[in-house]
């Protein structure tokens, strides 16, 4: 069947909002990226859109030598990886104890996780509570307080109980515990959940920066994010007063090509690289983890 | 089996329920340490901050513990409500969430519904990972590029403006009160309108396709299919949608603002909640005072999803 007049001006509407709609959304990307392989002081003349003007890579060798930003950048790596294996590993087991039904208290144990997702403490009680334990200034405030996620829990267990019994129990008859059937049946089977859960889990470990700003005051601790948070905020308050140690501003000066600005576009680069990455990988699975969550409402 | 045979050992327990229960805890106990380091984690780090919360009733000094603080019962409570900064924080807290609520919650509906007329699956592919692309981002990176596409020096906003004779002289965006709710608002719909479309073009794709052609055979239009069709079948998941999203009503947002925001000349109209939380209770260590105001918040939040549950209960659909 053919459309109508009326029909085919709607669909040439619909693509060409798309399509400026896409333009927009990728544009500010596309402009950091032209900045941060820019000259810098060529930078500050204006005018860059999504090409770079005067291409240098001295933005980026100047990221890659700064000490404090690599070493950020370590940080955010083993918090993301670190954080979300053993997330995701405590968070499973968790689950499948959860999920059989001859678990004494499981009602009760039921109420207490989803209490939780309606009520906490908010920020100062937390914040105290973690000052108190002495996690303030250790690497491991990244990882402990978010070992169990009580949606992930409920999310594993949804999936658990939809596996085939046969499975598991003629795992039992074979000899194995429940830790061996978790191990070597259960988990093996359940690859599409891991990835979505683990991804998610990686992105919000990856993408926090705030609780490391105020649980964290060594330096050497912070991750990318946070730094890449002060050079910004230096770099709107005030060009030159930048929060940036001494020897690196000496440096930057030695350079003189590169300016604030320049600097902080290849960090955002270098600190959106890892997503970027494994983005085009996962997206089928993303798609498909959103439905779980939100479905299971 | 195993049921059987626990049973029976209750049955043929003659020492009553308590000490049965300990042997069938103990037969259990594999099972048992999944859970319990679980649970002793997940009391440690929410149920200890909630206990924690009492500081809002006390006067709570740096050093002292959560229960050997003196009681002031309302006092901090009362305090907030007539400090000056309460009309300005209420003020911003509102405007701001019910400006996000109101055009971030259609959004992405209407992203799904535009998307889904789209024939060409390549297409819709593409523009659908480059919608969600955002998302993904920390709000340190998407603050970072908002600032560049609006900067006074060579900003691309600015630089179009210029070019299309609009301005004479760059505006300073991030520093002029009048455009801060506007910057927000358009931040936080670029970043999640993509994302937040996933379940409803999910729940599109669930429509019976034989509705289309029957009503397009009846000569309705792909508008009015649109309106007819669509739109009412994803009418459930959208008001549960809703629901959760006026829970989250008095939550203006934290570390979009905190990022936008940085500029104090404008906290006149940026200053909310949550980040009035932050300053006074992480910067300037008033924790008691902090804690009262995060309650007053966490109250009115449950408030709203009260009533907006009774709304849509009223209307057949509720979440519980």
């Amino acid at each position: 069947m053919r459309d109508s007049l009326g029909d085919r001006i709607m669909v040439i509407c619909i693509y060409t909002f798309l399509i400026l709609f896409a333009i927009t959304t990728l544009y500010p990307f596309l402009n950091a990226l032209a900045i941060s392989f820019n000259q810098g002081l060529d930078t500050s003349k204006g005018g860059l859109t999504i090409w770079p003007r005067v291409f240098t890579f001295e933005n980026y060798k100047f990221v890659f030598k700064d000490e404090r930003l690599m070493s950020g950048f370590v940080i955010s790596v083993l918090r993301t990886i670190i954080g979300t294996i053993t997330s995701i590993l405590c968070t499973a087991i968790f689950a499948y104890g959860m999920s059989k039904r001859e678990l004494m208290g499981r009602k009760y144990y039921m109420v207490m996780c989803i209490i939780t997702m309606y009520f906490g403490g908010g920020l100062i009680p937390t914040f105290m509570l973690i000052r108190n334990l002495g996690l303030m200034n250790s690497f491991w405030v990244y990882i402990i307080p978010g070992l169990i996620g009580v949606w992930n829990m409920i999310i594993f267990r949804t999936f658990f109980n939809g596996l085939p019994n046969g499975l598991e129990e003629s795992a039992k008859i074979d000899g194995c515990g429940n830790w061996g059937t978790l191990f070597r049946i259960v988990l093996p089977l359940s690859g599409p959940v891991i990835a979505t859960l683990a991804l998610f889990t990686a992105v919000a470990h990856w993408n926090e920066w705030f609780l490391a700003g105020i649980y964290i005051s060594d330096q050497n601790l912070y991750p990318i994010q946070t730094i890449l948070r002060q050079i910004l905020l230096s770099n709107i308050v005030s060009e030159t007063a930048a929060n940036l140690d001494s020897a690196s501003l000496a440096r930057m000066q030695q350079a003189k090509t590169v300016t604030s600005k320049s600097l902080s576009m290849a960090t955002m680069m270098v600190a959106t690289l890892p997503i970027i990455s494994v983005y085009p990988f996962v997206q089928k699975y993303f798609v498909k983890g959103v439905l779980v969550g939100s479905l299971k409402e | 089996m195993a049921q059987l045979s626990m049973k029976q050992t209750i049955n043929s327990e003659p020492k009553g329920k308590f000490k049965a229960g300990l042997v069938r805890f103990y037969r259990q106990l594999d099972l048992q340490l999944m859970v319990i380091p679980a649970l002793i984690l997940i009391f440690i780090f929410s149920y200890i901050p909630m206990y924690g919360i009492m500081i809002a009733f006390q006067d709570y000094k740096i050093g002292h513990s959560f229960s050997s603080s003196p009681w002031v019962g309302m006092k901090h409570f009362i305090y907030f409500f007539n400090s000056p900064e309460f009309g300005t924080v209420m003020r911003n807290t509102i405007v701001i969430s019910l400006l996000k609520f109101l055009i971030g919650f259609p959004a992405p509906i209407f992203l799904a519904l535009i998307l889904n007329e789209v024939r060409k699956m390549a297409f819709k592919r593409v523009v659908q990972t480059i919608t969600y692309l955002p998302h993904f981002m920390s709000w340190v990176i998407l603050g970072g590029l908002v600032t560049t596409m609006l900067a006074v020096d060579g900003g691309s906003i600015n630089m179009l403006l210029e070019k299309l004779n609009l301005i004479d002289k760059p505006i300073t965006f991030l520093s002029l009160p009048e455009y801060f709710w506007g910057i927000l608002v358009t931040t936080n719909v670029w970043k999640e309108i993509g994302f937040g479309s996933i379940v409803y073009l999910a729940a599109i794709a669930g429509v019976d396709p034989h509705t289309y052609e029957a009503a397009s055979i009846d000569g309705a239009s792909r508008f009015k299919q649109i309106y007819m069709i669509t739109l009412p079948s994803i009418m459930p998941v959208v008001s549960i949608f809703m629901i959760l999203a006026i829970g989250n009503l008095v939550s203006a947002g934290f570390e979009d603002i905190l990022i936008l925001a940085a500029d104090p000349a404008i906290r006149d109209v940026s200053d909310v909640l949550d980040t009035y939380v932050v300053r006074v209770g992480i910067t300037n260590y008033r924790y008691s005072y902090a804690t009262a105001v995060g309650v007053f918040k966490a109250v009115v939040s449950v408030g709203l999803l009260t009533i907006a549950n009774f709304v849509a209960r009223k209307s057949g659909n509720s979440l519980w």
